[in-house]
């Protein structure tokens, strides 16, 4: 089945002009997907916390629904997801649009991702600081926010940034429902230039420079505020 | 075609053979070259080492979309007289590699140095050190990660139905265009996704505690 090629490697035949006249289509979509990811990021994040502290709340009532969300959401694909929020929220009356389809799917999706993230932080708090907390006569609040979920947040720090970059990558699927994001403005500059592997070669450059840019800015946010002040 | 009934479900398995199918073959391709990637990536060669850190920066860097349009459009372009569903394979074969590298690269630096220096000093050659004494234990460090990586691997696949190719998603697709039950089509689907990414989640988490108790 795998022949060698039949007229030799056409790579000098590749035009990239065609895609570079493009420019304005392309930042439009890079921007785009930069707003997406970080609504999604943001709403992900809030997912994870609020999940987190239903978890720990100790009724079953809560605890229950958020283990079952992140089992199912972290065992079935993302595009599955995707289309089933698509094609089913209309069904029940909601039409969103796929803007905002595509936000509610990216935070879902990476909310269930976070809530196990932070959970394994929050796990690794020693018993002692909680109780050290307890005998201080903090509230519960302030306990969990405080002596919990702030350490917890710093320790997984690095896993819940390598999470949002895979968000921010995972967004690219959400062509796939016409959001407006760099993959689409991709596929709309494809279908009128027959210009495939240009296309998306130059697509995939960009998008290794949003993970670049999203990871700069994560760590920089994270030597800010998410890290202890002696290290 | 107007209710999900037993030949729409047979359909949608028809799809499930390829998505097992195309997860099995590009997750041992992918182990193969991983492998490789991994050794390239702990080599003391700094130039091999470079190549290995770029490629799987590149990999993990990139949407999988990307890779599948890339790879797919690419080797058509080189005119390689190839199925589109193996230029999906290989364009997963590749994906994996990149990321299994990565996992196992972290499991043989997470091993004792002792482990390495003993084995210098037993004498033994690169083979044999790494065939006896580090790849067995960096398995067994590394297996809670490559079963996730597995799971992410089975899920991924659903995109080779954005490149046409008919697994379970893309069946799913076009069962829901021909009877307009998508809430039902899309929750089947989604239900076989989770029924065999499940068992193999909770095998991961299983041996992850199993290895934090040491044993």
């Amino acid at each position: 089945m795998f022949l060698w090629p039949k007229q030799g490697i056409s790579l000098n035949k590749l035009n990239y002009s065609i895609v570079i006249e493009r420019w304005e289509d392309l930042l439009n979509g890079v921007l785009f997907t930069l707003a997406l990811s970080a609504a999604g990021i943001f709403l992900a994040l809030v997912i994870g916390v609020v999940g987190v502290a239903m978890h720990r709340s100790g009724s079953g009532m809560l605890r229950v629904p958020v283990v079952m969300f992140v089992e199912l959401i972290r065992n079935t694909p993302f595009l599955v997801q995707i289309f089933f929020l698509f094609f089913a929220l209309p069904l029940v009356g909601i039409r969103l649009g796929p803007t905002v389809t595509a936000i509610i799917a990216l935070a879902i999706n990476g909310g269930a991702y976070s809530i196990e993230i932070i959970r394994g932080g929050v796990d690794s708090i020693p018993r002692g600081q909680i109780e050290a907390g307890a005998a201080l006569g903090l509230s519960r609040r302030q306990i969990f926010g405080d002596i919990i979920l702030i350490p917890a947040l710093r320790a997984v720090y690095p896993a819940l940034s390598s999470q949002f970059i895979l968000l921010t990558l995972t967004s690219s699927v959400c062509s796939s429902i016409s959001a407006n994001e760099l993959t689409h403005v991709a596929q709309r500059i494809e279908s009128e230039t027959f210009r495939s592997f240009e296309v998306y070669f130059t697509i995939t450059g960009l998008y290794l420079l949003i993970s670049w840019l999203i990871m700069a800015a994560l760590s920089t946010l994270g030597n800010r505020h998410f890290s202890y002040p002696n290290q | 075609m107007d209710k999900f009934g037993f030949p729409e479900f047979l359909f949608l398995l028809q799809g499930l053979k390829w998505t097992v199918l195309l997860t099995i073959i590009s997750f041992v391709g992918g182990g193969i070259i991983g492998l490789v990637i991994a050794l390239a990536r702990v080599s003391p060669v700094k130039t091999i080492q470079r190549a290995a850190t770029a490629y799987i920066a590149l990999f993990q860097g990139t949407p999988l979309l990307m890779q599948l349009f890339v790879i797919y459009y690419g080797l058509a372009l080189m005119s390689f007289n190839i199925d589109a569903w193996v230029a999906v394979s290989i364009a997963y074969t590749a994906h994996a590699s990149a990321f299994l590298g990565d996992i196992w690269r972290g499991a043989i630096q997470s091993l004792p140095k002792g482990q390495i220096e003993a084995s210098n000093a037993l004498a033994l050659g690169y083979v044999s050190r790494m065939r006896d004494i580090v790849l067995p234990q960096a398995l067994k460090i590394s297996l809670p990660a490559t079963i996730g990586f597995a799971v992410q691997l089975t899920k991924g696949t659903s995109l080779a139905a954005i490149v046409g190719f008919v697994e379970l998603a893309r069946a799913g697709q076009i069962v829901s265009n021909l009877i307009f039950q998508p809430l039902l089509v899309f929750g089947v689907v989604g239900a076989i996704y989770f029924f065999i990414c499940w068992p193999m989640s909770i095998l991961g988490s299983h041996l992850e505690r199993k290895l934090s108790l040491g044993y």
